[in-house]
């Protein structure tokens, strides 16, 4: 669990960061959301202590994190950089084994690890003898995870790690991410411009502003119930595909129809599909598709009972 | 010593020699770079870290650098004495600026993000040095190295100024003493030197990062061995020492001649003119063979030690010209002339005195002079072309180009330019046969010894007589290299032995055979 409270940063008389507090709970995945030098690469970094704070203090699984050594705090904390920083003059497996050297990891270990993280972010194995400037911008990113994930630190900070990629390796990267099984356990720090990606991965959202957090919660919570006219507009451009998303059929149960069309028929949705995967599979449908909900209940819908429910979780939420 | 020898046939039969000048001058090289990459690399590395030191730091190095090198071996005289180790402090300043300021470039060169990367994985700021940022910045700090050999084998060839040994003993003597083969002996040897360096270094560039690393190690290991061999020999037998000019340590009239005729065994080290006075005023040496109208023998308050079996031939000093410059400058003959008769030695001893001790301009002391004996005009137009004059790299002769330059311009219709400074005999004469410059000022004795050579016969007719050396050498030298001996200006030259006063009276020495008893009766 990471706890930071009234964290700042001047640089004379700029406020990078401005005094922020804000907690990620075990497991959870913080997202640090907004424009360009808005503080939250200067945040990221007080978190492992490579900027030091004008004043606030963090804490560390209850560890207040001044009380140990920077190296040792830092070889606890996963991170991935904002422009990759591998060592050019490392081979890919040098550069993923940096941490756990620096642990005295024995070499069959640093082994085994390496290729199990291979093959989960689905590299070649013939990068390993490389060096980094003969890797694409995608695989080099990976690699950056790679390093990061190696020790299995249960801390993750990631500054835009999926930054400077085309829309469709990003898409890619961000899928195996969501589905590498170590990262659910891990509590994560993530920062980006990109608000689709914030929504897509965020358990928790803090949208920053001139060194200040706007607002901190949920997708759904800072969709639907915007703390300010800056966090509304900030989000409007891509709303109605953000809310698409970051509902799932859970969340509109209730106002499901209470229909079964035949117990024998499997699931093709499931509760916690977003809305707009629903759509997506609706919208060709002839039939009614049966929903597996949380509590074990089966629902067919359509895509007009998808609508309407829709419509009047909106109308509740913003109440 | 007639004549044509090939360049091989020379270093055969001084390979020994040229070995020890060899090892001598790759030990010079590698302990001052050796000592400048322990310095400059920290140093480097430190104001890459606390860069408000950099401007600093690079500054005083650079200034270093700019010291010229005989300049900074001089200064050094008084403080380290002579022998390897000025020339090592020197060459060590040399070798300085580019190996910090690589160091500074090449860590300040390395990535922000990759160093931050360092940082963020909890490298410590050591391992970050050795792990990320010297790795990282090692072809660049290789360059540096690279450079500084090269610079280093280069001026290691000075150190034989101040009696450092190294090749620059060859090519320099083979410069005083008019010799090819002794100056390709010498320079041949050191370019291959810097090559092979170079070359060596450029492939340690080159290989990669792994590699390295041992090939790094390999280097400072080499480095350590060559350095290694450079030992001094420190311990001589005798007490006192001498410090002759390579010139002097060629020639009949000059070490030959003490051999031969005195038999004189003493400890003996080359050295430069320029440092040799101060060097035995400092009490590095004890005997120096200086000319016996230097102003410096005053200065340093020395003594000339008499020369009793008379193998130091006195000989006049007189301009000699081009021919076809006669031709070209009617006037100039009479011109130069003038000066004929007015400068006897002692004279001369005082006018190099005014120079050498008083630090009065040679321009100031030549108008003086001039002056008091009503030689002075104030200069004409000079509209009929330019004479040029040369003089080599001593104070007597920049007096006396200085007198010839204001001589030419009040008497004839010429403009004088002086190119003074031209290094010693070979350099003068080469400038002159080669229309660099129309006249300078030689000494009957070296136009015989240095640059005509004559075989042993001539020799002993005419060596011990200084009119029959004026002849011969008018003649030869016309009939040779078509260059005009004018009248003599007056004044002898001879070479002398010299010590301190202070020494001959306590040690009771009075003449050169004086010399010999008290070293031979001292084993
Ligand atoms: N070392 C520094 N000295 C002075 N100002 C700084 C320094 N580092 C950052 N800042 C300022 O602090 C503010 C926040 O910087 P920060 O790097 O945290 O922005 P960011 O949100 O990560 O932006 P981006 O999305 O462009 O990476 C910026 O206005 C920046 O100019
Ligand atoms: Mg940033």
């Amino acid at each position: 669990m990471i706890k930071v409270e009234h964290l700042s940063k001047h640089y004379g008389q700029a406020k990078a960061v401005n005094d922020i507090s804000f907690e990620v709970v075990d497991g959870d995945n913080l997202v640090l959301l907004g424009t360009s030098g808005c503080g939250k690469t200067t945040t990221l970094k007080m978190l492992n202590r490579l900027i030091e704070p004008t004043s606030g203090q963090i804490w560390i699984n209850g560890q207040d994190i001044t009380s140990q050594s920077p190296e040792l705090l830092r070889r606890g904390i996963g991170y991935v950089l904002q422009n990759t920083g591998l060592f050019p003059h490392y081979t890919i497996v040098e550069n993923i084994a940096v941490v756990p050297s620096l642990l005295k990891w024995d070499k069959q270990r640093i082994k085994n690890r390496t290729q199990e993280l291979i093959q989960k972010l689905h590299l070649p194995d013939d990068v390993l003898q490389k060096y980094p400037h003969e890797l694409s911008g995608g695989q080099q990113q990976r690699i950056g995870l790679a390093r990061a994930l190696i020790a299995d630190a249960p801390v993750l900070l990631m500054d835009e790690p999926f930054g400077a990629l085309d829309n469709i390796t990003r898409a890619k990267i961000q899928d195996d991410f969501k589905t590498l099984d170590e990262l659910q356990r891990k509590t994560i720090v993530m920062v980006t411009h990109d608000v689709q990606e914030a929504f897509e991965l965020g358990d928790q959202i803090a949208i920053m502003d001139q060194g200040r957090i706007v607002q901190q919660g949920t997708p759904a919570e800072l969709l639907f119930k915007p703390a300010s006219r800056f966090v509304s507009d900030f989000l409007q451009s891509q709303r109605l595909q953000l809310e698409l998303r970051s509902v799932n059929l859970n969340a509109i149960a209730s106002a499901l129809p209470d229909n079964i069309v035949g117990a024998q028929e499997a699931a093709s949705l499931n509760g916690a599909s977003s809305i707009w995967q629903a759509m997506e599979v609706l919208k060709d449908a002839r039939h009614p598709v049966n929903v597996k909900l949380a509590d074990g209940t089966l629902k067919a819908i359509n895509f007009t009972d998808l609508m309407l429910a829709y419509e009047s979780y909106q109308n509740q939420a913003k109440a | 010593m007639n004549g044509q020898q090939t360049l091989w046939q020379f270093m055969q039969q001084q390979s020994g020699k040229l070995l020890t000048q060899t090892v001598e001058h790759i030990g010079l090289t590698f302990i001052s770079l050796l000592i400048a990459v322990v310095i400059g690399l920290p140093l480097g590395i430190f104001i890459a870290r606390k860069k408000q030191f950099s401007g600093a730091v690079l500054g005083i190095a650079g200034v270093l650098q700019t010291i010229p090198s005989i300049a900074l071996l001089g200064f050094m005289i008084p403080l380290l004495g002579i022998g390897p180790k000025p020339a090592i402090v020197a060459l060590f300043l040399y070798a300085l600026l580019p190996i910090i300021r690589n160091a500074f470039t090449g860590i300040t060169g390395v990535n922000p993000s990759v160093k931050e990367a360092a940082q963020a994985m909890g490298m410590s700021a050591w391992q970050i040095l050795f792990k990320v940022e010297l790795p990282l910045a090692m072809p660049v700090i290789l360059a540096g190295i690279r450079t500084a050999t090269v610079i280093n084998v280069g001026v290691a060839t000075l150190a034989s100024y101040i009696a450092a040994g190294g090749l620059g003993e060859f090519i320099f003597g083979g410069i005083s003493l008019n010799n090819s083969n002794m100056i390709l002996a010498g320079a041949i040897p050191a370019a291959l030197l810097a090559i092979l360096f170079d070359l060596a270094l450029a492939l340690l560039q080159k290989i990669s990062f792994k590699k390295l690393k041992f090939g790094l190690y390999a280097m400072l290991a080499i480095a350590i061995v060559l350095a290694a061999l450079y030992l001094i020999p420190t311990s001589s037998s005798s007490k006192l020492t001498a410090g002759f000019t390579p010139e002097f340590m060629g020639r009949e009239d000059g070490n030959l001649g003490l051999q031969k005729k005195y038999d004189l065994k003493i400890h003996t080290i080359v050295i430069n003119d320029a440092v040799m006075y101060k060097a035995a005023f400092e009490k590095e040496i004890d005997v120096i063979s200086g000319y016996s109208t230097d102003g410096r023998l005053k200065a340093y308050n020395l003594v000339v030690l008499e020369d009793d079996k008379k193998i130091f031939p006195p000989y006049y000093a007189a301009p000699i010209v081009r021919q076809d410059a006669l031709q070209k400058f009617p006037d100039l003959e009479k011109a130069l002339n003038m000066l004929s008769g007015h400068i006897n030695d002692s004279v001369m001893t005082d006018l190099n005195y005014r120079t050498d001790y008083l630090h009065q301009t040679p321009e100031r002391v030549a108008k003086d002079f001039l002056v008091a004996q009503h030689l002075y005009k104030p200069a004409t137009a000079g509209k009929s072309g330019t004479v040029r004059i040369g003089s080599k790299v001593f104070g007597e002769q920049y007096i006396l180009a200085n007198m010839y330059s204001m001589l030419i311009e009040g008497y004839t219709p010429y403009h004088a330019a002086t190119k003074t400074g031209l290094g010693g005999t070979k350099i003068c004469f080469d400038a002159l046969t080669n229309n660099q410059i129309d006249f300078y000022p030689e000494y009957t004795g070296t136009g015989l010894l240095v640059l005509l050579q004559p075989n042993p016969a001539v020799l002993q007719h005419i060596e011990a007589d200084k009119d029959k050396t004026y002849q011969y050498v008018q003649q030869q030298f016309i009939k040779r290299y078509k260059i005009q001996w004018l009248k003599p200006i007056g004044f002898n030259n001879a070479y002398a032995l010299m010590m301190r006063k202070q020494q001959t009276d306590k040690l009771g020495i009075k003449t050169i055979s004086d010399l010999k008893r008290f070293l031979d009766s001292e084993q």
